[in-house]
């Protein structure tokens, strides 16, 4: 592992990101943020709401426009047609009433691969399959959509994702509202993802669950607070920070006092 | 019958209302599900002024110029709307209605300047208003069909990324594809194919030629495809059969016709379409009160069995009503039929061994489907 | 101007502002589009009642409207409650279908009478003074003038007794139905307040430009205004003026009063959009070149801030690594780096920059306010 690590330092980081700020109407979302997330990380965007959370995954793919700063993918600006990212929007942003089925979502995944005029092959159906089967969701292929529980649709969500194949998957909130069954078997799965050398970000809402399915954490308010190893990081002072007076919640959950209870 | 459907007026009126019930109706799939279906009724309102400056420049009643005047007016109706809402806090609604309202004032003033014009043939273009069938020359269908050709090329090319801009566009946008220029370029197909409806239908009613068709269509399939097809397939019919009987009563004006059929059309799907027509709901809403109630008077018997020794004993229907609800005697009737319960002639009710043995079996389903941990 | 021209404008205002009240809750509802939907239903309750009474003057005329116009909003109600259909299509497809039955049944069966399509749709304001309200041989002027009247004093009333339910059931359902304001009930009235306005206004402006007249001056005062009543006012403010321009502009064109009504509300709109202080087109651009110029010099001092506070290296803070560090190009770089020096924020010592003193606390300032 030490060996491993020592070799990582000499690689590029996955993401790099340099004095970045966004703005929307001129109102700043992220302000002068620095952010390197290292290869085969499992790192977790924190903060508390309007935090710039979204925006910051999406200035990473390009599609916001910053009003100053840079964002390197593996050393490169990125470009979308470079196919480095998976990407799993936040659940909500679909009308989950469209007239299609859960294969078809999936190979959605697929669509940057496809040229104009081409349909999926064979192939793409294969590959989906597969992937519907890593999510377990191999029962329900031509299930429509919106007959699909919360849990069922985030797991076709992921299953879109890893049709990619990305070596980045960015995750807007894959827990949220989904239940304790799917929660532990995605864990289990961006695990394997990790292990096979894969970087993921998520961006997360829950902090006690934070340390277990987590190794490297970003506290975020607008500004970059605090960036590093959850154990680390994930001080008392650190989310009075980010979270500011509201932190009766945060009690229990840091390294450096006793839980209580 | 058949010598009316030989006649050359009326092939042509066929051929029209075939055309543009294809044409709208597969766009319109993609403007309802865009939650866009009143931006029809804006753009269709715009292309009055359009379609009366065009004559007034040209002075013919050559379709072509007009229909070009129509939809150019309808995408700035459309570019208004869009810049209003994207640069103040007036809210979409209110830009649509303010673009819709304004625009068809300024066409009227127009008409009415054109009709006071001592060249205009009176102009025929009342007939934009409510839609005449019956005035359809050749020359106006193969226009109506070249623009419906280019259209359609225009869809099946752009197929996927339609699909993926309509359902989700932050992950579009996230495989590189350009979410605005196809939102445009969606939004233009979407104004040609009311153009080519405006002679029939007219821009009053031209919308619902858009929403009707695929809000029909909507129930009955959950497959983008088989929607766009069964859209085109009711607004062609509706089309047909609003042309025809327009043309053949005196006084009754096409749009309005084509928009009745089409509403039987919606009606009837809402109503009785399979999975999710509102009777085939109603069904299921019985079924599933059925099955609870026969499964919960199981799980009572079975608990009362608990307390004696015998899981078999019989229990009067008092206690059974006591913690059970509802129409208590047809559901323990259903179930004697299935043979999971029987009576006896003091009235009392027992479990069989089937019975018993679907109440086991229902209890774990159960725990087993709300991860109720039993190991405890 | 004669008293026919008088009559005329007066009634135009009249309606202008009639339309403009219950508009302005349209508007700020969001529902704007229900004016169109309920203005074109409303024409199937006309043509019923007339066939009840087979009197165009009947003031049963008015009731079936108002009545039809309640059954489309219950129509699109059921029609969302079923949850088959969103809202938008829900709309698209109720008020076709009514408008349609009723321009059949008019086509087909009111014959000669002075009720026909075009009517409907364009309104005849020029004929209104032709048809005179005259009791024992005294002639009160023109009919319409007093319906129209009627349903004014209606509106106001109706906006004056319930200003604070409106408001509160507008901005915080939620809130209004705890409180007990019942806003189904005061929805369901201000609705037919507005099938009953669209009724007075058809006659002499049609279905399509009572839209006009219901949203573009509410809208309009949208920008101008952050005050209810005052947008009421602004509102009918604007709506006479597009009646007034609209006369003249139809005057002067020779062409229909109602349309151009519609037309000169459109271009008063135009105006208020691109003129309006604050929210205005230009007063926005302006504002923004502004921010923008002020926002670049904020990031590059927040820049400055955290990399003194993480003691950055000193590439951070040269000047000629500025541009590549902010991603910007390098003249607007040196622009903004001029600026700031000469708005005292920040100095250049030799190639490096630090904040002053000032430019710290501003750039402290920016990032606690987010």
């Amino acid at each position: 592992m030490g060996a491993a690590k020592g070799k990582k330092e000499t690689i590029k980081p996955a993401i790099e990101i340099t004095d970045l700020t966004v703005a929307y109407h001129e109102k700043p979302v992220l302000w002068d943020v620095d952010f390197e997330a290292p290869q085969d990380c499992m790192l977790a965007i924190v903060g508390p709401n309007g935090a710039g959370k979204s925006t910051l995954i999406k200035s990473i793919m390009g599609l916001v426009k910053p009003a100053a700063g840079r964002v390197l993918v593996f050393g490169k600006t990125y470009r979308p047609e470079s196919r480095l990212i998976g990407y799993v929007p936040q659940r909500g942003t679909v009308d989950w009433d469209f007239p299609t089925n859960v294969l078809d979502v999936v190979l959605m995944g697929r669509y940057g691969h496809l040229g104009w005029f081409k349909r999926p092959t064979d192939k793409d159906r294969r590959l989906a399959l597969e992937c519907l089967d890593k999510v377990g969701m191999t029962d329900f292929i031509n299930r429509q959509i919106s007959q699909l529980s919360g849990g069922q649709q985030q797991r076709v969500f992921l299953a879109r994702a890893f049709i990619q194949d990305a070596p980045i998957y960015l995750m807007d909130e894959p827990f949220a509202g989904v239940d304790a069954t799917t929660e532990r078997s995605i864990i289990t799965l961006l695990r394997e993802l990790q292990d096979r050398g894969k970087t993921i970000i998520c961006v997360h809402h829950d902090l006690q669950t934070l340390k277990e399915y987590f190794d490297h954490v970003l506290l975020l308010n607008v500004r970059a607070l605090a960036l590093g190893k959850v154990s680390d990081v994930l001080t008392q002072e650190n989310l009075k920070r980010t979270y500011g007076g509201r932190t009766a919640f945060l009690a229990g959950m840091t390294e450096d006092e006793e839980p209580r209870g | 019958m058949i010598a009316f459907f030989s006649d050359y007026t009326v092939q042509i009126v066929l051929m029209g209302s075939i055309i543009l019930g294809i044409t709208a109706g597969s766009l319109g799939t993609f403007a309802v599900l865009r939650r866009q279906s009143l931006l029809g009724d804006a753009i269709s309102h715009a292309t009055l002024p359009g379609v009366c400056l065009a004559f007034m420049l040209v002075q013919t009643k050559n379709p072509l110029p007009l229909l070009i005047g129509a939809a150019l007016a309808g995408w700035v109706g459309t570019l208004l709307i869009m810049l209003i809402t994207d640069t103040t806090r007036i809210k979409r609604d209110s830009a649509l209605g303010i673009v819709l309202s304004v625009f068809f004032g300024f066409g009227l003033v127009l008409l009415t300047i054109v009709q006071k014009m001592p060249t205009a043939t009176k102009a025929g273009l009342d007939k934009f208003l409510f839609g005449n069938a019956a005035t359809l020359l050749h020359s106006d269908v193969m226009m109506m069909l070249n623009f419906s050709v280019i259209i359609f090329a225009f869809v099946v090319m752009f197929w996927k990324e339609f699909k993926l801009i309509v359902f989700d566009a932050d992950f579009a946008r996230s495989l590189g594809i350009n979410v605005r220029a196809f939102d445009i370029l969606l939004t233009t197909l979407i104004v040609a194919s009311i153009v080519i409806g405006l002679q029939t239908v007219g821009v009053v009613l031209m919308s619902a030629m858009l929403v009707a068709p695929a809000a029909a269509a909507r129930q009955w399939t959950d497959r983008l495809g088989h929607m766009v097809l069964i859209s085109a397939l009711f607004g062609s019919i509706s089309g047909v059969l609003g042309s025809v009987t327009s043309s053949v009563f005196l006084k009754l004006p096409t749009g309005p016709m084509i928009v009745i059929f089409l509403s039987i059309f919606v009606l009837i799907s809402l109503a009785f379409a399979p999975n999710r027509g509102l009777v085939w709901d109603w069904l299921r809403f019985r079924k599933n009160r059925k099955l609870i109630q026969e499964t919960s008077m199981l799980k009572n018997l079975m608990l009362f069995s608990e307390i004696h020794t015998d899981p078999f004993h019989p229990h009067d229907i008092a206690a059974l009503t006591a913690i059970g609800r509802g129409a208590i005697d047809q559901t323990m009737n259903e179930i004697r039929q299935k043979g999971w319960a029987r009576q006896f002639p003091d009235k009392k009710w027992a479990l069989t061994p089937k019975g018993l043995e679907e109440a086991k079996r229902l209890t774990e389903e159960f725990e087993e489907q709300f991860d109720v941990d039993t190991s405890v | 101007m004669s008293t026919h021209q008088f009559e005329i404008l007066l009634l135009a205002s009249m309606t202008a502002v009639t339309c403009a009240l219950p508009g302005v809750f349209l508007v700020l509802r969001r529902v704007a589009l229900m004016s169109d939907a309920i203005s074109h239903a409303i024409l199937l309750g006309i043509v019923l009642a007339f066939f009840w009474t087979k009197n165009l003057a009947s003031p049963l005329l008015i009731v079936g409207a108002a009545v039809m116009g309640i059954v489309t909003v219950a129509l699109t109600e059921l029609i969302i409650q079923t949850r088959k259909l969103k809202k938008d299509a829900a709309i698209g497809l109720v008020f076709p279908f009514l408008f349609s039955i009723g321009v059949i049944l008019l086509n087909r069966f009111t014959g000669d009478i002075h009720l026909d399509a075009d009517c409907v749709l364009f309104g005849e304001i020029a004929f209104a003074p032709f048809n005179r309200l005259v009791i024992d041989g005294v002639d009160l002027g023109p009919q319409s003038l007093w319906t129209t009247g009627a349903i004014l004093v209606l509106n106001l009333v109706f906006i004056t007794l319930f200003f604070k339910e409106l408001k509160l059931a507008t901005f915080d359902p939620g809130l209004a139905a705890a409180l007990g304001f019942m806003p189904v009930a005061l929805n369901y009235g201000l609705m037919s307040l507005v099938s009953i306005t669209a009724v007075a206004s058809f006659e002499s402006v049609g279905s399509i430009l009572v839209v006009a007249l219901m949203i573009a001056p509410p809208a309009g005062a949208y920008l101008l205004t952050d005050r209810l009543h005052w947008m009421l006012a602004i509102s009918a403010g604007l709506g006479i003026i597009s009646a007034v321009g609209g006369y003249l502009m139809a005057y002067l064109l020779d062409a229909s009063i109602a349309g151009s009504m519609a037309t000169f509300a459109g271009i008063v709109f135009l105006f208020v959009f691109v003129f309006a202080p604050e929210r205005g087109l230009l007063a926005r651009f302006i504002v923004r070149r502004w921010t923008k110029w002020n926002f670049a010099s904020d990031t590059l001092a927040v820049h400055l801030l955290n990399s003194e506070m993480a003691h950055a290296e000193d590439t951070e803070r040269i000047v000629s690594h500025m541009n590549e560090h902010m991603l910007w190009d390098t003249q607007y770089t040196s622009e903004v780096i001029a600026q700031s020096i000469q708005d005292g924020l920040i100095r250049k010592t030799g190639d490096k920059l630090s904040l002053t003193p000032l430019g710290r606390e501003k750039a402290k300032e920016s990032i606690s306010k987010k």
